[in-house]
Order: C-alpha cells, then sequence, then structure tokens
C-alpha cells in the first residue's frame, strides 16, 4: 500500500463521483464504456461464450444432429465419445447433445424473463417510490420488506409450490422473488439523484414531475439499476433449474437442464460424467453471466 | 440504544404478521378449493361439507385468517394430508436437521470466506487476490445442487469414501456426533457452504480493502505499528459488518437448503417440503414456509440488534 498517500480523499473521490453522474448524458460515456469494456480480457472471453451458447440453442433445430424426444432403449446411458453419440446418451437412449441443445432455449428462456420482468415492474415502482417519497415511498417499501423476510429460494419454492408445477407458474414464482430486491435498488439510487442539484433546477424551471423523471431521472438511474439486474441473471438461471429439478418447472419429455439433471440424478452410478454434464451447463452460463456483470459494472463505474 | 431495541422489536411484529398472511394466502392461491388441503379429495361430499364448517372454511376471508392465526400462535400448524400427523411433528425433528446442516456449512463457509477475503482485500491486485476472487465467483455462480451430485460422483461412486444419502443410523431421530453420523454430514455441509463461502469472501475483501485505505490505517503505519497491530484494528472495523452478512447467511443457508437436502436425502425442512410438494400436502407446505419464514424474520432482528450493539459508530435511537 505504497500509493496510500496519493489516494484522493474521500471527499475528491465523492466530487469525481458526482462529475461522472453529471456526464452521464454526454456521449464520451458510453464510448469510456465501451473503451474500457474491450481492455477487459475475461469480460470479452464471457461475452463471447454467452453469445456462442446463444446462438447453438436458437439454431439447435439446425445444428442437433438428433432428436431430442426419440430415443432408444437399445442404447441407454452411453459413456461420453461414443460413435454418433460424441456427449453419450441419456437414461432413455435420448442423445444428450441434442438434448442439451434443446434444454438450453427453456433454461435460457426461464433465466432471463423473470428478471427482465421484474427489471421493468421493479424499476417502476422503485423509481416512483424514490422520487414521489414520503407516503408512496413507505407503502411501497415496506411491502417490500415483507418479501425480503423470506430467503429467495423458499419464496420462489413458497409460491411455485403452491401453485404447482409449470412453466408459467415456475416464471412468475422467480418474476415475484426478482422484484423487491430490484425495487430496493432503484429506489436508493433514484432518492440519492432527487437530491443533485440539477433536478432542482429543473422542478425551479416549471419542467413536470413526469418530465423530470423521463429526461433527468431515468437516464441517471437506468444503467446502475441495469447492471444489477444482469447480475440477478446468473441467480435466476440457478434458481429456474433449481425448481425444474424440484420437479416444479418443466415436465418430462421436454428437455431442460434442471430437470435433465434430476432424471439423470440415479444414473451418476452408471455413467457419473455423462449425469453431471447438464449441470456444467448452468454453472458454466451462470459464471459468465456473473462475470459479465462484473466487467459492465467496472466498465460503467457504478457503486455498489 | 434502549429506544431503538424497543422500537426495532415492535417493527418485527407487523412484518411477521405480514409473512403470517402470506403463509396463509399460499393455500388460497393454490388451484382447487382450499378445501382440498385438508380433506382427500375421494371424501364423500357431506363429510367436505362438516369439515368446511368445522374449519371455518364458509365464513369470510379476513375471518378466516384471524381463525388460523390464532391457531398458529397456539402452535396448532394443522394436520399432514399425506400422513395424518400433524404437521409440527414432522417439521419439530425435521426443523434441527436442517439447523445442523445449515449451521455446519455456514462455519465451514465464514471460515473460508474470511481467510480468502481478508487475504485477497490486504493483498489487493495480488495472485493469491485473483485466486480468491475467482474461487468466490465460482461459489456464487455454481448450481449447488449439481456441485452435490459432482462431489457424490467423485467421493461416493468413485473414491468410495463417504456416504452419499441419508444422515446415518437411526435416520432423522438420533444424531450423535460419532463418525457414523460425522461422515454423512461432510458431502452436504461442504456443499451448501459454497454459497456462504463465495458471498462473504466478496463481503470481506471489499470491507477489509475499504478500510486499509482509509486515513488511520496510514496514521496507524506512520506512528510504527506492525502488521499484526494493524490487522487487529481492521478486524475491529470489518467485524460488525462482516457477521451481519454472516448472519443472514445462516437464514439463508436454512431456506435455501432444500435443494441440497433433496441431493442427498438430508431428513431436514428441505425434504419435507420436498415431498410435500411431491404430494401436493399443502398443509406441510404452509407450516414449514411459515416456521423458516419466521426463524429468518427472528434471525434479521437479531443481526441487527447485534450489530447496533457491537459497532458503536451506529448510533440509533
Amino acid at each position: 500500500m505504497s500509493t496510500t498517500s496519493t489516494t484522493p480523499t474521500a471527499a475528491e473521490a465523492e466530487l469525481a463521483v458526482q462529475a461522472k453522474q453529471a456526464a452521464v448524458h454526454s456521449q464520451g460515456y458510453w464510448a469510456g464504456v465501451w473503451k474500457r469494456l474491450r481492455r477487459d480480457p475475461v469480460t470479452i472471453a464471457c461475452a463471447l461464450v454467452l453469445l456462442l451458447m446463444f446462438l447453438a440453442i436458437v439454431f439447435a433445430p439446425l445444428i442437433a444432429p438428433h432428436d431430442p424426444y426419440q430415443g432408444s432403449m437399445l442404447r441407454r446411458l452411453r459413456p461420453l465419445g461414443t460413435d454418433n453419440h460424441i456427449l453419450g446418451t441419456d437414461e432413455l437412449g435420448r442423445d444428450m447433445l441434442t438434448r442439451l441443445l434443446h434444454g438450453g432455449r427453456l433454461s435460457w428462456f426461464m433465466g432471463i424473463t423473470p428478471v427482465f420482468v421484474a427489471f421493468i415492474v421493479g424499476t417502476t415502482l422503485g423509481v416512483l417510490a424514490g422520487f414521489a417519497g414520503g407516503r408512496v415511498n413507505m407503502a411501497i417499501m415496506r411491502i417490500t420488506d415483507v418479501f425480503y423476510a423470506f430467503p429467495s429460494v423458499l419464496l420462489a419454492v413458497a409460491i411455485s409450490g403452491a401453485l404447482g408445477a409449470g412453466i408459467v407458474n415456475a416464471i412468475l414464482a422467480l418474476t415475484l422473488v426478482f422484484i423487491p430486491p430490484i425495487i430496493r435498488v432503484a429506489e436508493s439510487v433514484t432518492t440519492g439523484v432527487r437530491n443533485l442539484d440539477f433536478v432542482d433546477a429543473a422542478r425551479a424551471s416549471g419542467a413536470r414531475a413526469f418530465t423530470i423523471v423521463r429526461v433527468h431521472v431515468l437516464g441517471n438511474v437506468l444503467g446502475p439499476i441495469f447492471v444489477y439486474a444482469t447480475s440477478l441473471i446468473s441467480v435466476c438461471m440457478i434458481l429456474a433449474s433449481g425448481l425444474s429439478f424440484l420437479g416444479l418447472g418443466t415436465r418430462p419429455p421436454e428437455p431442460e437442464w434442471g430437470l435433465m439433471l434430476n432424471t439423470l440424478r440415479t444414473a451418476i452410478y452408471v455413467q457419473p460424467w455423462v449425469a453431471v454434464l447438464p449441470g456444467a451447463c448452468i454453472f458454466v452460463t451462470s459464471i459468465c453471466f456473473n462475470l459479465l456483470s462484473d466487467g459492465l459494472r467496472q466498465a460503467m463505474d457504478v457503486k455498489g | 440504544m434502549f429506544f431503538y431495541l424497543i422500537r426495532r422489536v415492535l417493527y418485527a411484529i407487523p412484518i411477521a404478521l405480514a409473512v403470517g398472511f402470506f403463509c396463509f394466502m399460499l393455500v388460497q392461491i393454490a388451484p382447487g378449493d382450499p378445501i382440498n388441503a385438508i380433506v382427500p379429495a375421494d371424501a364423500p361430499g357431506d363429510l367436505v361439507e362438516q369439515v368446511r364448517r368445522d374449519y371455518g372454511l364458509d365464513r369470510p376471508l379476513p375471518v378466516q385468517f384471524g381463525i388460523w392465526l390464532l391457531k398458529v400462535v397456539q402452535g396448532d400448524l394443522g394436520r399432514s394430508l399425506a400422513t395424518g400427523r400433524t404437521v409440527w411433528s414432522d417439521l419439530s425433528s425435521a426443523i434441527w436437521n436442517t439447523l445442523l446442516l445449515a449451521s455446519v456449512a455456514s462455519l465451514i463457509g465464514f471460515v473460508l470466506g474470511c481467510i480468502l477475503g481478508g487475504l485477497a482485500g490486504a493483498f489487493r491486485g495480488s495472485l493469491l487476490d485473483r485466486a480468491a476472487t475467482s474461487i468466490a465467483v465460482a461459489g456464487v455462480s455454481v448450481p449447488h445442487y449439481w456441485l452435490g451430485m459432482v462431489l457424490v460422483v467423485i467421493f461416493s461412486v468413485q473414491l468410495n469414501w463417504l456416504p452419499a444419502m441419508g444422515a446415518g443410523p437411526g435416520g432423522s431421530a438420533d444424531w450423535a456426533w460419532d463418525w457414523e453420523h460425522i461422515q454423512h454430514l461432510i458431502l452436504p455441509a461442504v456443499t451448501l457452504a459454497v454459497i456462504p463461502m463465495g458471498i462473504v469472501t466478496r463481503t470481506v475483501r471489499g470491507l477489509v480493502a475499504e478500510i486499509m485505505n482509509q486515513e488511520f490505517v496510514t496514521a496507524l503505519r506512520g506512528k510504527g505499528l506492525t502488521r499484526s497491530g494493524i490487522f487487529i484494528h481492521v478486524v475491529k472495523n470489518a467485524a460488525p459488518n462482516a457477521l451481519a452478512v454472516m448472519g443472514l447467511q445462516l437464514g439463508y443457508l436454512m431456506g435455501g437448503s432444500i435443494l441440497v437436502e433433496t441431493v442427498f436425502s438430508w431428513p431436514g425442512t428441505g425434504l419435507l417440503l420436498n415431498n410435500a410438494i411431491f404430494q401436493r400436502d399443502l398443509p406441510v407446505l404452509q407450516g414449514t414456509i411459515l416456521v423458516l419464514a419466521m426463524f429468518f424474520v427472528a434471525l434479521n432482528l437479531l443481526v441487527d440488534l447485534v450489530q447496533t450493539a457491537l459497532d458503536p459508530r451506529i448510533k440509533r435511537a
């Protein structure tokens, strides 16, 4: 820590942050973000891996070598590297590579949709709470507190367990899990921006509340909320596949990574390395989204 | 401080009530008539009507909530549809098993997290920091139910060192701290520990790095304090926040162990929930979630109070 003497004081650092916040609207900001992202090999690599996976699952019907539903009892649980079935076959003799490619579609859909919906709903409510303050803030934030009284896994299991198995119910449950944390983040950044001078200036010059929110607040709060939301995709992916793993999401024979992991559970004594493949897919996706979110956070200079 | 304590405890009451209401509503939002949560589907019609009256299910919803709440406060969580036993009789043994698993997992996660995070924060930018940060990211990104399966493949199937499932001889009833039982605890506890390990590592790293950057550390160094002397100052500054994060993690593990318990057939609340979901045993589902959530509310309160008591910088009135 020899550089301690040159570290700016807390007050100076805060001024720098404020200056950056004020500069958010200028074009140079996004150019700077992109420049920083380009110099970050880990983030770029993760983005590339995710892009490749995305393309692979979107074009799964075209590139998958076999039918995802058609199995054969004669070739159940073949090991990795089998001729014609490079990643082996599952407990019903279906080609693993094909099912992993097709399974990614539902896993990704269930991992991203809840966060996306929660981002829209949570941002709306959070910005409303932060900007309106007073009783509106009280009402929204106290209801949010109630949801914070549940660990997220438990909340997801509770809601989808009560509603019954199914993709729609699982997505609904996960959306409800992710709305409260996004509300909290949106509320806190909005409260921070609301008290800045340029908002006062806009108000003094007669701008309506809606205009202030649209022009001055949203531009400054969407970035941090978005970065936070991207960090939730990884959690959502794990939770969504977890729900399917418990039998609460997709139903057989639909391919989905969590469900595949569940149906292959008994096969770990026969073909262990085939059985753990779907989980490896979840892991790779989840860690890439996590690192991508970290990279974005640093490039966009979002605190917290 | 005293008034803060009173206010914080009073504030937990509406939260607990709202959590209770949420759990009550779980049965209401379930598709179909809530009466099906009490009587089996093949019960004769007049019996169904009688149970409906007995349970007050013909009354308005707020009245029903009041009746339900009164029963819950007295410890009556209803009866399981599948076994006919009271929910509490199954839950009471399960909750201890989950508490045992979650506590051991938290302990492992906290110790590793503090060591990794502390080292990473103290030597920021070093190779050590990168390694610790990578482990932390992997820890929070790994689907732990999958990690559990991988550990079973390695340590049970390939090496045959540790048992793959269950809680040892005697099942859930008699736990003892001998190898027969402990060997069953190792894999699930390690699996569950990766999440708090990742989160604690990240938190402690951030805290230590922030504290090391503060001017008082420079001052301490300037006056010639040894490394270990500075270390004590850093620990004292980081402890309250780190403890708060750890306390909440224990709560998350209590509620979040369902997947790991399913993988290892650990006879805790998670397995109970899983079976309840599978059999659509709504009273068990409702009771288990209520008790776990209440535990989390209480833990939240405790963490808040301990943090306030430990940290003289927080002046709450």
